[in-house]
């Protein structure tokens, strides 16, 4: 071997071993999640951790599933992500339309306080919306926190829709108008689709922000355990399953999966119809 | 005349009323509240029979002069530095080799970054609390296997300081995959050829990053250490779902301190003091940062 390829092999071997411990170290707690999840039991409290499972099993995600209440608490999950995220777009839809389309008074001093609002302290808000949803008879609503998950997640929506908004030219509205569309059709028939991205990429967003919230789920349903949200849930985890660790592992595979797979589907869309769009314009 | 055109004038603000009125309400209203609350005798008897009086600045005096409160912000400071400093190390060093990788390893470390990203932070912290279980946990096991034999069945969250290290691996091992990849992108903006002319001229790595990276992706890099210091501070969830703050107090920062003193407590009052002066704490220390990134703008 000649001394240059010898000297790039002395560089690249150590990048190349500092790149695999980078790659194990993320990996290796989802794959030992999922992993624990699918081994039989013995593998699991044998005294040398098993690596790879000897055998594959569905008892533990039996075991999660038939725990008091799961299915409960993903759906409560489920009704205040979807109920966040579609009112969340509606609401963002409407004021991105406005600053990006509109002349007004107030639309600066409007704009400035969406951005300071994307960095309100939410954790400090913890007791007061304890107090107020105590007041207004709204602790342990699943509705409460559907409200706070939108509010959470509006702000950072509406920045993203107006620069999307922006992106796509008004003569294209403006021609369809003269075609004989109102100005509602033509946005709905023009614009719309042409924002399907940036409504995909808004979506994750909310998606996984309400799905993962934890804090003000545990706040504020505390009596009326029937409507805990699924964090909630898991992080009590040694109340439901004890030691039971392929249990834990399943049920922490479960409400990893609907953030994962969506990560996955959705990224690829986002950044082909960003590109896409970059291509055509 | 006036009718169209007095509709066309309004729609914006119709179409912006929802978001005003949202704000307002879920926002902004709690806000006040929370200011209104701490300047206000609230315990558990005002919260079920309203009526709390106002007591000025009592409940700031009451936390402010509780050394347990000093305690709290001296730990709070200690977390978010030891957590940013090693965030924004470990983020850059892997940023930095992603630059020096070949196509493959690089899809293969970005896709491990994007997954340790994607997962959810309560799911990561159940598996974190698995892998650090005293019994059967893998940690233990690989630590005993290295010579280690005192974690033998070691139980890290019985003990502060290892309940704080655990803490600060899960919140870093969360925290590095945003960085890095940040970082990487902010990296390839900068040209090869300006590399190249340095390593000509004979300028070692450490002096390239020095004079080259730094300075061009000085401004992501800001922005990036001010998300990070924001995220750590506040950080609530992990440490309440893994430790509650325990064990004693060994854990337990500003927003936990604050969820404690309100809960357990039933005082509202000092727990919405206290909130409102972490949010003070926090908007201080990144007044503080701005003020250094500007003069240092100003003396190039």
């Amino acid at each position: 071997m000649n001394p240059r390829a010898l000297r790039r092999l002395r560089v690249r071997l150590p990048l190349n071993a500092a790149a695999l411990t980078v790659f194990v170290l993320c990996v290796f707690p989802v794959y030992w999640m999922v992993s624990t999840a699918f081994k039989p039991t013995p593998d699991i409290q044998s005294e040398t951790p098993v690596l790879l499972p000897t055998s594959l099993t569905l008892e533990h995600f039996a075991h999660a599933v038939e725990a008091d209440g799961f299915w409960l608490f993903w759906r409560n999950s489920l009704i205040v992500t979807a109920g966040c995220v579609l009112l969340a777009l509606v609401v963002a839809l409407g004021a991105a339309f406005a600053v990006a389309r509109m002349r007004w008074r107030g639309r600066r001093a409007f704009v400035l306080m969406v951005f300071i609002a994307q960095v309100a302290p939410w954790e400090a808000l913890l007791i007061p919306m304890y107090v107020i949803a105590r007041d207004a008879g709204l602790l342990d609503r699943l509705v409460t926190l559907t409200l706070i998950y939108f509010m959470i997640t509006l702000p950072f929506t509406i920045v993203t829709l107006r620069s999307f908004l922006a992106a796509v030219p008004a003569e294209l509205e403006e021609a369809a108008q003269v075609d004989g569309c109102t100005r509602v059709e033509a946005f709905r028939r023009v614009t719309l689709p042409l924002l399907a991205p940036g409504l995909l990429a808004t979506s994750l967003f909310g998606f996984i922000t309400a799905w993962n919230e934890y804090a003000f789920a545990n706040m504020l349903i505390i009596k009326n355990q029937d409507d805990r949200t699924l964090p909630v849930w898991l992080s009590s985890f040694s109340n439901v399953f004890g030691t039971d660790w392929g249990a834990t592992m399943a049920a922490s595979t479960l409400f990893a999966l609907p953030v994962l797979a969506l990560f996955l589907v959705l990224q690829g869309r986002v950044a082909a119809g960003m590109t896409g769009g970059a291509v055509k314009g | 005349m006036s009718g169209p055109r007095r509709g066309a004038t309004l729609r914006p603000y119709l179409l912006v009323a929802p978001t005003v009125l949202g704000g307002a309400l879920l926002l902004g209203y709690p806000l006040v509240r929370n200011l209104l609350i701490s300047f206000q005798h609230y315990g558990m008897a005002e919260l079920i029979r309203g009526g709390a009086s106002f007591v000025g600045l009592r409940n700031y005096r009451t936390v402010l002069t509780d050394p347990e409160f000093w305690e709290v912000v001296r730990r709070t400071f200690w977390w978010t530095l030891v957590n940013v400093v090693l965030i924004m190390v470990i983020g850059t060093l892997v940023a930095l080799m992603m630059r020096r990788l070949g196509r493959g390893m690089r899809i293969l470390v970005t896709s491990g970054l994007v997954l340790a990203w994607a997962s959810p932070v309560i799911a990561t912290t159940t598996v974190f609390q698995w892998l650090f279980a005293s019994r059967l946990g893998i940690v233990n096991w690989v630590l005993v296997r290295l010579g280690f034999t005192s974690f033998e069945g070691y139980s890290w969250l019985a003990d502060g300081t290892a309940a704080f290290t655990v803490l600060v691996l899960l919140v870093v091992w969360q925290s590095v995959p945003f960085a890095a990849i940040t970082l990487h992108s902010a990296l390839l903006t900068v040209p090869e050829e300006l590399y190249e002319s340095a390593r000509l001229d004979g300028a070692g790595a450490w002096r390239i990053f020095q004079s080259i990276t730094l300075p061009l992706v000085r401004p992501i890099f800001g922005l990036v250490l001010c998300l990070e210091v924001i995220w750590v501070f506040r950080c609530f969830a992990q440490i309440w779902a893994v430790t509650r703050g325990g064990p004693g107090e060994a854990t337990t920062t500003l927003p936990v301190y604050a969820y404690r003193v309100a809960q357990s407590l039933h005082r509202y009052d000092l727990g919405s003091a206290v909130s409102t002066l972490t949010v003070l704490i926090l908007v201080a220390v990144l007044i503080a940062y701005f003020r250094q990134m500007f003069r240092q703008e100003a003396d190039r």
